[in-house]
């Protein structure tokens, strides 16, 4: 593999952590979704651009699944879920965006520390895959707890998932990536399907469980 | 393709839940879904005699074959109860039609995603399976719609996406660290394959992949911490579906776990799975005995019960051993049948009782002696009470960990202890006393709940030979 190739990937992948960062601060919904149509966006070219480096034409699949699926039409489905419903358009955080950040940074720190020190016979593009991929999905899940909103739990999700099918592209000739990409888009777009259908509002967007007490069966 | 077995267990489940979502009328849905899980019980009945070779998407052998059979057993027997059971919701109009129709096709759908599970000789079509199961289940937990259920749902889904992001981490790192010595392509993500030459594979990476492996389908296994949604779930959607979730997609989870466990006991570097399962199961089961005591829901209650039992199988699997193993089994098995006997019951009571509040109970061998004495033998079985099954499953692993660990023997006894005293102060008021709350009359079907029971009993009094020799064989391949 030449220098090129290495760098490109290594900045493609980079970048979605970068993304995932600017997702973690955002305090309005439409700047969230608009942020994560772009993760989408470099996700879809950083597996195009591993489909051509390794040679794997049904990776092109993928990409077009993220191109299409993810960056174009949940977002625009999300925001007029946002419309329809008429969500409050401020995200309460549970904790601040400082605490958070430095949280993140240190999730970040944590998978490079991990991932690249059990991963010495891996090829090096895999292995700085790995750990990108790692911290992106570290960080959705940051994005999951630190956020009460159920649509802002869902970018929280995608963006955890954009992670697996990073680390799924990296791994040089893995199988069935297609269709586990196609499995969790299903998934994802039942999750949005939830959303609308059974008007998931604020009073119970949330896996905070303190927050749950109220709406528990037993105390009816 | 000629037609085995194996294609049966999976097709007849496809087709029905086809069939099934494009069928009206109750009473037609309601036999065609009984018929179906009876055809695919008899394949599965099938596989003790003949079964294919393995292939690289397909496997069946001694230790999946007892889950298949244990699977469509159970799923056999529920989907009569859910005939009677569902019937009544329509009476009382707490589903329509449409619903129904849409459950059928879900409850036959989610048997294909398990069986699927199962059969599965490739670790990632294995994961595609378990997420198609939670996806089912989430859809059939929200079915009521009321405010509970939608939030029950909504959190058995996030929860779960969550648990199997995870577990598909770990299922790309163990195809990282199988691929310099397989090779690339489908032949590094085949089970049979990896397990013979997993002990060539990067220990380093096998270790961090057991560990999300571990963390993800263990959420789906219910294992505390991680086994939030698990009470909502079963509280809040249809009995018959709270029974296949503790008697069966629990085991599927597990299952998924052993077989990651065995490939990495094939290498001898990698760090030993076992202190890991036995630490998580320990937590769960002091934690849910505990947790028995404040309930006041009983489908809820049960649900706990179904935490605590989850962490006794996984804290036998991970102690590991013939003796261990074969007492994990059993436990699982025995398992699966009474707790699923008494969601049969539960569900026949609530409908009675008109709610699931257990202060609204009372008095239950007086005014439905059947259903009331059948939850009083379920619950007996269910905390371990000699003769019945439960007890000898029990016994066989607190034995076997006294001889190794006495240590945590002793936390394992004081749990049951816990549980036990615990189901047996609610179970007092609800079977015994002045009959309280209303008491409507109850069509229920009573054949399987009493089938199930039959079973563990039996088996608690005499376990056949044969039977014996299957599950050490099995024992023997866990390792």
């Amino acid at each position: 593999m030449s220098r090129l190739d290495f760098d490109i990937a290594h900045l493609l992948a980079g970048m979605l952590v970068l993304i995932s960062f600017l997702e973690l601060y955002q305090d309005r919904l439409y700047s969230l979704l608009n942020i994560y149509a772009l993760h989408a966006l470099t996700l879809a070219a950083s597996v195009a651009w591993q489909a051509f480096v390794q040679d794997a034409p049904h990776l092109y699949v993928t990409a077009a699944i993220a191109l299409t699926f993810k960056a174009i039409v949940i977002p625009v489905a999300l925001h007029r879920i946002i419309v329809r419903l008429g969500i409050h358009r401020e995200i309460e955080q549970v904790v601040s965006v400082g605490v958070t950040m430095l949280a993140g940074i240190g999730l970040v720190a944590l998978s490079m520390v991990v991932m690249l020190r059990v991963t010495h016979s891996a090829d090096p593009l895999a292995r700085e895959d790995l750990a990108f991929a790692l911290s992106v999905v570290l960080l959705g899940l940051l994005m999951m707890v630190t956020r009460r909103n159920a649509v802002s739990q869902v970018v929280g999700f995608m963006s955890l998932e954009n992670g697996l099918v990073l680390a799924a592209t990296g791994a040089k000739g893995m199988p069935l990536v297609v269709e586990i990409s196609v499995a969790f888009s299903i998934l994802i777009a039942f999750i949005v399907i939830g959303i609308f259908l059974f008007r998931i509002r604020e009073r119970f967007d949330t896996v905070d469980v303190q927050a749950l007490e109220r709406y528990r069966g037993e105390q009816r | 393709m000629t037609f085995d077995a194996v294609t049966g267990v999976l097709l007849f489940p496809a087709v029905a839940a086809a069939l099934l979502a494009m069928m009206p009328g109750y009473r037609a849905t309601a036999r065609l879904n009984v018929a179906a899980t009876t055809l695919t019980f008899a394949c599965a009945l099938s596989l003790f005699f003949r079964r294919p070779q393995p292939g690289s998407y397909l496997l069946v052998d001694d230790l999946n074959a007892t889950f298949i059979v244990l699977t469509t057993f159970v799923g056999f027997t529920t989907s009569i109860f859910s005939a009677s059971y569902i019937g009544h919701e329509l009476e009382i109009g707490r589903l329509t039609p449409p619903f129904v129709r849409f459950y059928h096709a879900m409850y036959q759908l989610l048997m294909f995603a398990m069986n699927l599970a199962l059969v599965a000789n490739n670790i990632g079509l294995m994961w595609v399976a378990i997420e198609l199961a939670t996806l089912t289940t989430v859809l059939m937990v929200g079915i009521y719609r009321t405010h509970e259920a939608l939030e029950a749902a909504w959190k058995y889904f996030i929860l779960g996406s969550v648990g199997i992001a995870l577990a598909l981490f770990g299922t790309i790192l163990v195809y990282m660290a199988a691929r310099p010595v397989v090779g690339e392509g489908l032949e590094a993500m085949v089970w049979t394959i990896l397990v013979t030459r997993a002990g060539a594979f990067d220990p380093a990476l096998l270790d961090v992949a057991f560990v999300f492996l571990l963390l993800g389908y263990g959420t789906k296994v219910g294992l505390a911490p991680l086994h939030a949604w698990l009470p909502d779930a079963h509280a809040e959607g249809p009995t018959p579906i709270s029974a296949v979730l503790s008697g069966l997609l629990l085991n599927v989870a597990l299952y998924a776990l052993l077989r990651f466990k065995m490939i990495l006991a094939a290498n001898a570097s990698a760090i030993a799975p076992g202190p890991l399962m036995v630490t998580l199961g320990l937590i769960s089961l002091v934690f849910a005995a505990f947790m028995l005591y404040r309930r006041r829901d009983i489908k809820r209650m049960f649900a706990y019960s179904s935490i605590e039992h989850m962490g006794i199988i996984t804290f036998a699997f991970g102690m590991g051993g013939p003796l261990a193993n074969f007492a994990g089994l059993l436990h699982m098995t025995m398992h699966s049948l009474t707790k699923s006997a008494i969601f049969f019951a539960v569900g026949h009571i609530a409908q009675a009782k008109g709610t699931q509040r257990i202060a609204d109970m009372g008095g239950l061998t007086e005014t439905h002696p059947l259903l009331g004495w059948g939850l009083i033998l379920g619950v007996a079985a269910i905390a371990g009470l000699p003769p019945l099954g439960i007890f000898m499953s029990e016994f066989l692993v607190v034995s076997s960990t006294f001889a190794r660990a006495p240590l945590l023997a002793m936390i394992l006894v004081f749990g049951l202890l816990v549980g036990l005293a615990g189901l047996f102060l609610r179970l007092n008021s609800i079977a015994f006393g002045e009959p309280r709350g209303p008491a409507g009359k109850s069509t229920a079907s009573y054949a399987p709940m009493f089938a199930h029971l039959g079973i563990v009993l039996a088996a608690g009094i005499y376990l056949p030979p044969a039977l014996v020799t299957w599950f050490q064989n099995i024992a023997g391949l866990l390792g």
